[in-house]
C-alpha cells in the first residue's frame, strides 16, 4: 500500500473485537446506510488505489446476515444495466453475482393495454450485450460483501445494527469540516465527510435540511415470484401498460420469472390477499385481457404501421407473446409503497447524498438502482480526482461537479418516467393516440431509440 | 555588491505588491489587503536577531495567516488557481493511466517553488509527495509559510522547505539539483526578467522542466487591471501596477528559449470572478502558463 501521507487520524480508535459497543473514532468518511448504493459506495472506496488511504466507516441498521443461495428466488429482483454491470465489474463484485445467479435480458417489450403499439429493445441494438440483467437484491448484496470483507479491502469498517440517534452537521461558517454521528448507546463517531446512503427517508437528508421535492403516485408495486407454464429460454422482459398500472415479468431462470405490478392501492391489498390461484387468474388476465379499443386509435396506428412499413422501417407488428404464468411461489406476494422523490441539493459542506436518498422513481424503468449505481461511480471517480490534484475530498469544487453533473443524468431521467407513468395511466382517447403512435415512431426511428438506451444505461 | 542590492531590490517583492499583483483581474477586496510590506531578507540581515518578540509583529503575522490562507478571503483567487496550477505541472512531470495513479504522483520530484508567498502553492505541490523548496523575498511571508507547514496535519511529514532568499542566490547553491522550477504569479513583478530565468534555469537538472503562470500584457489587463481597479474602482493604490512589466507568451517562450530550454506547451488561462473559477483555454488574453523543458 502507499504510504500516507493524506490525513492522520486525529483520536485513536478502540475495537473491542465481536461487540461494536465501544467503537468509536475518527474517519475520513462515514457512509450512513448500507443498502445496495451504500454498501457499492464503501467497496469502491476500499478498491480505488488512490481513495484506499481513507478511513472509512459503513454504518448499517440491519443486523449482519449469513445469505446462502435458496433455490427459492427472492421477490425483491433489480434490472441492471450494462454501466453497473461495468462498475461491478470494476470492483470485482461481478463475478461473484455470475457464481451465484443471475438472468441475462436480451429482449424487451413494452407494449400498450389499449392500442397495437409496442417498442422493443433487443440486443441487436446494442452491438449484442445483454439488454440488462436480473439480479437478487440478496445476491448482490451478498456479492458487494464478500468483496467488501475480503483482505484487498483494508480501510473500511463496518458496524451492523447501527441506531443512529443523530446527526451535527457542521455550520455553514464552520472553517473545520466535521460531522458528528451520535448512536443511541452512546458512542459518537466524527467525519470529514458523511455520506447519505440511507433511502428514501433518508435522515442525513433530513438533517441537512434541503429542499426535497416529492410526492406518491396513487399505486403500490406488487411483487411476487412467478412459475411460468412452459419452460422456455426465458430472457425477455415484459412491460404491460394497463389502465391502472404497468405490470411487468422479469426472467429469472428458464421457468421463472419475477413480477412488479403497479396498480392502485386499493387493487394491490385486494391482489395480496387473494387465494394464489386467484391471483394467478388476475395477472393473466392483467398480461393477455383484450381491452377495449377505440377504433380511431386502431385506425390510426394501423395506418402509421404500415407507413412505416412502406418506408422500410420497423412497424411494429412483429410482437412476440408474454408467456403465460402457471403458480405463483408462496408467500412470495409483497406491495411496496411507490413515489417520485427530488432532493434539490445532493450536497451540503462535509455531506453528500447518494441512492435513492437523493432521488427516487417509479420502477416502471428499472432505474431506480442504477441511478444509485452511478452516483458511486462519479463520486469516486470525483474524489480520485481531488485527491490526484492534493485537495481534499470535501473540497467544494469536486462536490459541486458530483451535484450538477449528476443531477443532470438524474433528474431528465426521473422526470421521463414520471412522464412515463402519467401518459399511461389516462385511458383518454387523443392520449392513447398520441402515446401509441409517438411509441410506434420510436420504435421505428433507430436514433432515437438509441438515445433512450443509452441514457438508460448510464 | 553594489549590483548585487540592486538585484535584490529587483526582486524584493513585498507581500503589498504580491496581494495586488494578483488582484488585477479577480475582483476581489483589496482593502483588506492593504498591509505594508513585510521586511526582506536584504533587512532582516542587517537586523540584529533580538530575542523578545514584536507585539505588532505577531498580531500582523495573525493577519498576515488569516489573509493569505483563508480561502475564501482576499487571495482565494490564488487558491483557487491551485485547481488548474497543479494539475498543470503534476501532469508536467508524470504521465500515468488511471489505474496507476496513486495519491503521491509526484514522490521522487524535487521542486523549487519560487516567489512561494505563504506556500500556497508549496504545500500543495508537498501534498503530491513532491520534496518542495519554497523560496521568497519576504521574510514575513517565510515565516508564515514555515509556520503554516508545521501546523498541516494533511502534509504528513513531508514539509517544504522554506529559504528567505532570491532565486539567483539559491541558483549559487543548487546548481543542476531541481526535476522541475515553478514560477506562478511572480515573473510580473520581476525588473529583470533575463537574470530571473536565467537563474531559474540553472537551478534544473538537464532535462527538468520549468513551469511559468503570468497575466499577459494586454490591453485588456490594462484596461481591466489597471485603470479600472486603480483609477475607476480606486481599489489599489496608483501605480501599483507596473504594467510594463508584464509579459506576452512570445516574449517569456523567447526568453526560455534563449536559456537553453525548449517550451513545450503554453495554454490561455481564464479567470471568472464570480465563482471564482480559473480554467485552461485557448485564449491567452488574460493570463497564460507555459511549459518547457531544460535542454540537456
Ligand atoms: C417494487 C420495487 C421494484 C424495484 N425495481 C427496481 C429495478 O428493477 N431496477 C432498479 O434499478 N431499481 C429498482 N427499484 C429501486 C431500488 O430498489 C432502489 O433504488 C434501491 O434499493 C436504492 O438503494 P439504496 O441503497 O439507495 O437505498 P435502500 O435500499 O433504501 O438502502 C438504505 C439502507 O440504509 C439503511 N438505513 C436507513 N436508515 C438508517 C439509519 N438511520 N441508520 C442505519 N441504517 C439506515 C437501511 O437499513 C438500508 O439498508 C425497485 C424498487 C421497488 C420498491
Amino acid at each position: 500500500m502507499f504510504k500516507t501521507n493524506l490525513r492522520s487520524l486525529i483520536a485513536s480508535r478502540k475495537f473491542s473485537s465481536g461487540n461494536n459497543k465501544q467503537v468509536n473514532g475518527a474517519y475520513d468518511v462515514i457512509i450512513a446506510g448500507g443498502g445496495m448504493v451504500g454498501c457499492t459506495l464503501a467497496c469502491a472506496l476500499g478498491k480505488r488505489a488512490l481513495l484506499s488511504n481513507l478511513k472509512v466507516l459503513l454504518l448499517e441498521g440491519n443486523p449482519s446476515s449469513e445469505f446462502r443461495v435458496k433455490p427459492e428466488y427472492s421477490n425483491r429482483v433489480v434490472a441492471l444495466n450494462q454501466n453497473t454491470k461495468s462498475l461491478m465489474n470494476s470492483l470485482e463484485v461481478w463475478e461473484h453475482v455470475e457464481k451465484m445467479r443471475l438472468q441475462p435480458v436480451r429482449y424487451m417489450q413494452v407494449w400498450d393495454a389499449c392500442s397495437d403499439a409496442l417498442i422493443s429493445f433487443s440486443s441487436s441494438d446494442l452491438q449484442d450485450d445483454d439488454v440488462a440483467y436480473i439480479v437478487e437484491n440478496d445476491v448482490l448484496l451478498c456479492a458487494i460483501d464478500k468483496e467488501l470483507k475480503s483482505s484487498n479491502i483494508k480501510n473500511v469498517d463496518i458496524v451492523y445494527g447501527a441506531k443512529i440517534s443523530g446527526y451535527d452537521l457542521p455550520k455553514i461558517n464552520d472553517t473545520k469540516m466535521e460531522s458528528t454521528v451520535k448512536m443511541s448507546n452512546g458512542d459518537t463517531y466524527k467525519c470529514q465527510l458523511l455520506i447519505g446512503a440511507d433511502g428514501a427517508n433518508s435522515a442525513v437528508r433530513k438533517a441537512m435540511g434541503v429542499q426535497y421535492l416529492s410526492w406518491n403516485y396513487d399505486q403500490m408495486g406488487v411483487v411476487a415470484t412467478l412459475h411460468l407454464s412452459e419452460a422456455t429460454e426465458n430472457t425477455t422482459a415484459w412491460q404491460r401498460f394497463l389502465p391502472t398500472g404497468p405490470v411487468a415479468l422479469l426472467p429469472l431462470d428458464s421457468t421463472r420469472s419475477s413480477l412488479v405490478w403497479s396498480t392502485t392501492h386499493s387493487h394491490a391489498k385486494e391482489l395480496l390477499k387473494l387465494p394464489e390461484e386467484q391471483f394467478v387468474d388476475a395477472l393473466n388476465d392483467a398480461l393477455w385481457k383484450q381491452y377495449p379499443r377505440r377504433s380511431v386509435v386502431d385506425t390510426c396506428t394501423s395506418w402509421v404501421g404500415s407507413c412505416l412499413r412502406r418506408a422500410g422501417l420497423a412497424d411494429g407488428a412483429e410482437r412476440q407473446l408474454p408467456p403465460s404464468i402457471r403458480a405463483v411461489a408462496p408467500s412470495s406476494r409483497a406491495a411496496f409503497p411507490l413515489a417520485f422523490g427530488h432532493s434539490t441539493r445532493y450536497i451540503a459542506p462535509g455531506i453528500a447524498l447518494v441512492g435513492d436518498a437523493a432521488h427516487r422513481v417509479h420502477p416502471l424503468a428499472g432505474q431506480g438502482v442504477n441511478l444509485g449505481f452511478g452516483d458511486v461511480k462519479d463520486l469516486t471517480d470525483f474524489f480520485a480526482d481531488a485527491i490526484y490534484t492534493g485537495l481534499d475530498i470535501t473540497h467544494h469544487t469536486w462536490l459541486e461537479k458530483y451535484e450538477s453533473s449528476r443531477q443532470r443524468h438524474n433528474v431528465p431521467t426521473q422526470l421521463a418516467i414520471d412522464a412515463l407513468y402519467r401518459l399511461y395511466s389516462l385511458d383518454i382517447a387523443p392520449l392513447v393516440l398520441a402515446r401509441s403512435v409517438g411509441l410506434q415512431l420510436t420504435n421505428a426511428l433507430y436514433p432515437v431509440k438509441k438515445m433512450i438506451m443509452s441514457q438508460a444505461t448510464t | 555588491m553594489e549590483s548585487r542590492t540592486k538585484l535584490f531590490n529587483a526582486f524584493n517583492i513585498n507581500v503589498f505588491k504580491r496581494l495586488h499583483g494578483f488582484c488585477n483581474f479577480s475582483a476581489i477586496n483589496v482593502k483588506k489587503c492593504l498591509m505594508h510590506g513585510s521586511p526582506s531578507c536584504a533587512q532582516q540581515n542587517q537586523k540584529k536577531t533580538n530575542t523578545t518578540v514584536d507585539p505588532e509583529d505577531v498580531y500582523r503575522h495573525g493577519q498576515l495567516t488569516k489573509d493569505w490562507w483563508d480561502e475564501q478571503g482576499v487571495l482565494k483567487g490564488l487558491h483557487s488557481l491551485n485547481l488548474i496550477r497543479i494539475p498543470f505541472v503534476r501532469d508536467g512531470l508524470v504521465q500515468c493511466s488511471l489505474d496507476e495513479r496513486d495519491p503521491t504522483p509526484l514522490k521522487d520530484k524535487k521542486i523549487l517553488d519560487v516567489g512561494c508567498g505563504g506556500g500556497i502553492l508549496s504545500e500543495g505541490l508537498a501534498k503530491l509527495g513532491a520534496s518542495v523548496t519554497g523560496i521568497d523575498a519576504g521574510k514575513d511571508l517565510i515565516e508564515l509559510a514555515t509556520e503554516h507547514s508545521k501546523n498541516n496535519p494533511k502534509l504528513a511529514n513531508n514539509l517544504p522547505s522554506y529559504f528567505c532568499t532570491t532565486v539567483e542566490e539559491h541558483s549559487q547553491e543548487r546548481k543542476d539539483y531541481y526535476d522541475a522550477v515553478v514560477a506562478s504569479e511572480v515573473i510580473e513583478h520581476v525588473y529583470n526578467k533575463e537574470i530571473f530565468v536565467k537563474a531559474c534555469v540553472e537551478t534544473l537538472k538537464p532535462g527538468g522542466k520549468i513551469f511559468v503562470t503570468t497575466p499577459n500584457r494586454s490591453r485588456i489587463t490594462q484596461i481591466l487591471g489597471i485603470y479600472v481597479a486603480e483609477y475607476v474602482l480606486n481599489i489599489i493604490p496608483r501605480g501599483t501596477h507596473q504594467y510594463d512589466k508584464f509579459m506576452t507568451s512570445p516574449e517569456l517562450t523567447f526568453l526560455l528559449e534563449r536559456n537553453n530550454c525548449h517550451v513545450e506547451l503554453t495554454y490561455g488561462m481564464i479567470y471568472y470572478p464570480f465563482s471564482n473559477r480559473w480554467e485552461l483555454s485557448k485564449s491567452q488574453l488574460l493570463a497564460f502558463a507555459t511549459q518547457a523543458e531544460k535542454l540537456k
